[in-house]
């Protein structure tokens, strides 16, 4: 079985009368350790389709299992403890609290997880170390700069050794040569048997990830794989062996 | 989720908004500081008026008083006897629910001098020694009347220290205590002996102040010049009245003053007061009847005497105490109530202002609860910190407020107005946070990072 299972899922919206299909009717595995990314135009549902992988919101239709668990019907309290657990958020705009230092930030996480003081210190040290970030423990978000900011951000959605890492548009805000530097550390982490989920409208970036998955209207347009396509080589180009669509 | 965390966060969260947080709390700041201000305030009143009642004779004293006869007993007005000694007698013997019966027989118009010195004597009175037990008199020098002096009419006073004030000199002019005993006064002309001389009475304050003064002198700074403040007489007016009283022997008062001095022929016996102290509050009332009875007896019937309990007077002191609490709690209510409504407004403009950083606590793993209770501590933080300043605050105002009021009724912070300040603006933090705290729970982890 799959990791994370999508089967059939709708998201529908009301907006003024109108009903709009965010996502319709989409079936998707995601097996551990893979390094996935999501592609598709502003409006396609890409994001629609993050939040519900993200479990932030729950679908109007159809199925989502979480490592065997159902999600699709699971009560608030319930979704807040597996995004806790078992899934790990990268935001384009980092989302590092102001007025926590770096070493704060890291440890939010495991103060929701009901992590006692000393062992959140040792575990947040331990993943700021995976970040090298180490020597600015007691700075402020705004002292670091954008690369250093992501990195605290990378290494608080480690810290509760998620199965799942979950980035929206990662390297969005950031330099190319850092936003290299980002998606490598990315790749290490799908490497050691994380699932990575990239989400981005930069097909330059999603071309790093093995997998991609292109998002139409709702729907999954493309799927490409270089693992199936036989071409086990990262960062080949796109549009090579186009694979099964639903 | 961890209070500890949270308090620390509430408090990063009032320090990255010194300015805004400074205004916000200043509502409970004066709600707080008046809360205890008013109360320290009232405090002090009621010190004072109890106090002067005390001064005054306490509250289980009473007073024999005179009285127009009743209507139907109008054509006997002139054989109305007054009160005489012969009440005072009858009263001791016949009432035992009676624990003290004091006679005076007040000397008008006295002037007092002692070479170029004059002093006029608030009350100068012959009385018998029960006056002490009545008036709550100490003598602190010399001695108080006795038998003999009662029956040979001696020309001995006891005086109180404000009268050694005008004819000796005041110790903090003088910069020693002068104890005139054995000197000799005139008291309208009659020399009269200084017997006795009463402790100085005054109120908490005066006497703290009088201790301050004292230590400044042994410290070897110049004696300070007498200080007067405001309006009142030095020490409040019961306190200046009570050191101001001249006693003589009431026999003394009746050869010397009364019997020679009369107006148609036949001296006046009739005695300008006589003041009762009853065994117990309890049996006031039984013990009143009792003494009417025994009046009516000596009186023949003619109901020319009434009683006047200080019991009124301890109401209208409840009462006015009741009055200013009720409406110093209000006006602290209020500002609390305002600054509450302040630090609602600030919670919810916060909550605007972190819809993000909420959405991403939430994305993080934070659930409603743990996000309600974050904002409620925040909110708790804003005003408990508004309550120390207030407390702070209210030290400062009570300082001022003791300069300037006139006299006595120094007021007198309480911890209990402390504590009911601190609860009550605690209590105020939560409920303000409430609304806020409950938005903020509610916000859809979505949509708060969608927001920009």
């Amino acid at each position: 079985m799959a990791l994370l299972e999508l089967r059939n899922v709708s998201k529908i919206y009301h907006l003024g009368g109108e009903e709009i299909r965010a996502l319709d009717d989409v079936s998707l595995d995601l097996e551990q350790g893979e390094f996935v990314s999501i592609i598709g135009p502003s409006g396609s549902g890409k994001s629609t389709l993050m939040h519900i992988l993200g479990c932030l919101d729950t679908p109007t239709r159809g199925n989502v299992t979480l490592a065997g668990t159902e999600i699709a019907r699971a009560s608030a309290r319930e979704l807040a403890k597996v995004r806790n657990r078992t899934i790990g958020f990268v935001f384009q705009f980092f989302n590092l609290l102001p007025k926590l230092n770096v070493l704060q930030n890291v440890e939010l996480p495991m103060i929701y997880a009901g992590i006692g003081g000393r062992e959140r210190r040792a575990r947040a040290e331990k993943a700021l170390e995976m970040v090298e970030l180490t020597h600015r423990l007691k700075n402020r978000p705004n002292q670091l700069s954008g690369g250093q900011q992501q990195r605290v951000a990378i290494a608080r959605a480690l810290v509760n050794n998620p199965k799942i890492l979950l980035a929206d548009e990662p390297t969005g805000n950031l330099d190319t040569h850092t936003g290299e530097l980002i998606l490598a550390l990315f790749r290490r982490l799908a490497g050691e048997g994380r699932t990575v989920i990239l989400v981005t409208h930069n097909p330059e970036i999603a071309a790093v990830t093995p997998r991609r998955i292109e998002i139409r209207n709702g729907r999954i347009a493309q799927q490409v794989d270089a693992k199936l396509a036989g071409l086990d080589r990262v960062g080949a180009g796109s549009g090579s062996a186009p694979s099964s669509s639903p | 989720m961890n209070l500890l965390n949270a308090i620390l966060i509430g408090l990063k969260e009032v320090w990255a908004h010194k300015f805004r947080s400074l205004l916000t709390l200043f509502g409970v700041v004066l709600g707080v500081a008046s809360l205890v201000g008013m109360s320290a305030i009232i405090k002090g009143m009621e010190n004072g008026m109890r106090e002067s009642m005390i001064a005054m004779g306490g509250a289980d004293k009473v007073l024999l008083q005179r009285q127009a006869v009743p209507a139907y007993q109008e054509h006997l007005a002139d054989q109305a006897p007054g009160r005489t000694l012969v009440d005072v007698m009858a009263l001791k013997e016949g009432a035992p629910l009676l624990k003290v019966v004091s006679p005076e027989m007040a000397v008008p118009d006295v002037i007092v001098s002692r070479g170029e010195r004059r002093a006029s004597p608030e009350e100068c009175v012959g009385v018998w020694p029960e006056v002490l037990d009545m008036n709550l008199h100490t003598v602190e020098h010399g001695r108080f009347f006795n038998a003999v002096d009662e029956e040979k009419a001696h020309s001995v006073c006891v005086i109180g220290t404000g009268i050694r004030d005008s004819l000796f000199g005041d110790p903090d002019e003088v910069g020693r205590e002068i104890i005139p005993i054995g000197e000799t006064i005139q008291i309208n002309g009659q020399p009269f002996t200084i017997v006795g001389m009463f402790s100085h009475y005054a109120s908490e304050q005066d006497l703290k102040a009088r201790a301050l003064r004292k230590r400044a002198g042994a410290e070897g700074a110049k004696v300070e010049p007498k200080k007067s403040r405001g309006w009142g007489r030095k020490g409040g007016w019961a306190f200046w009245r009570k050191n101001n009283t001249l006693y003589i022997p009431l026999n003394t008062a009746w050869v010397r003053f009364r019997m020679a001095g009369d107006t148609d022929g036949i001296p006046d016996p009739r005695l300008s007061d006589i003041d009762l102290k009853v065994r117990s509050m309890e049996q006031m009332e039984l013990a009143l009847q009792q003494a009417k009875n025994v009046l009516l007896v000596t009186h023949r019937g003619i109901e020319d005497f009434t009683f006047q309990t200080q019991e009124n007077q301890v109401q209208s002191i409840n009462q006015q105490i009741r009055n200013a609490r009720l409406s110093g709690g209000i006006i602290a209510g209020i500002s609390l109530l305002v600054g509450g409504i302040g630090i609602m407004n600030i919670m919810l403009a916060s909550i605007n202002e972190r819809v993000r950083e909420i959405g991403t606590c939430k994305a993080l793993g934070a659930t409603g609860v743990d996000v309600f209770i974050q904002i409620i501590v925040e909110s708790m933080v804003l005003s408990l910190i508004g309550a120390v300043a207030g407390l702070a605050a209210s030290l400062l105002i009570v300082d001022v407020l003791a300069f300037l009021a006139p006299t006595g009724n120094t007021p007198v912070i309480t911890w209990e107005a402390q504590v009911v300040a601190v609860v009550f603006s605690g209590t105020v933090g939560v409920v303000a946070g409430f609304l806020p705290a409950v938005k903020a729970a509610r916000l859809e982890p979505i949509q708060a990072l969608r927001y920009e």
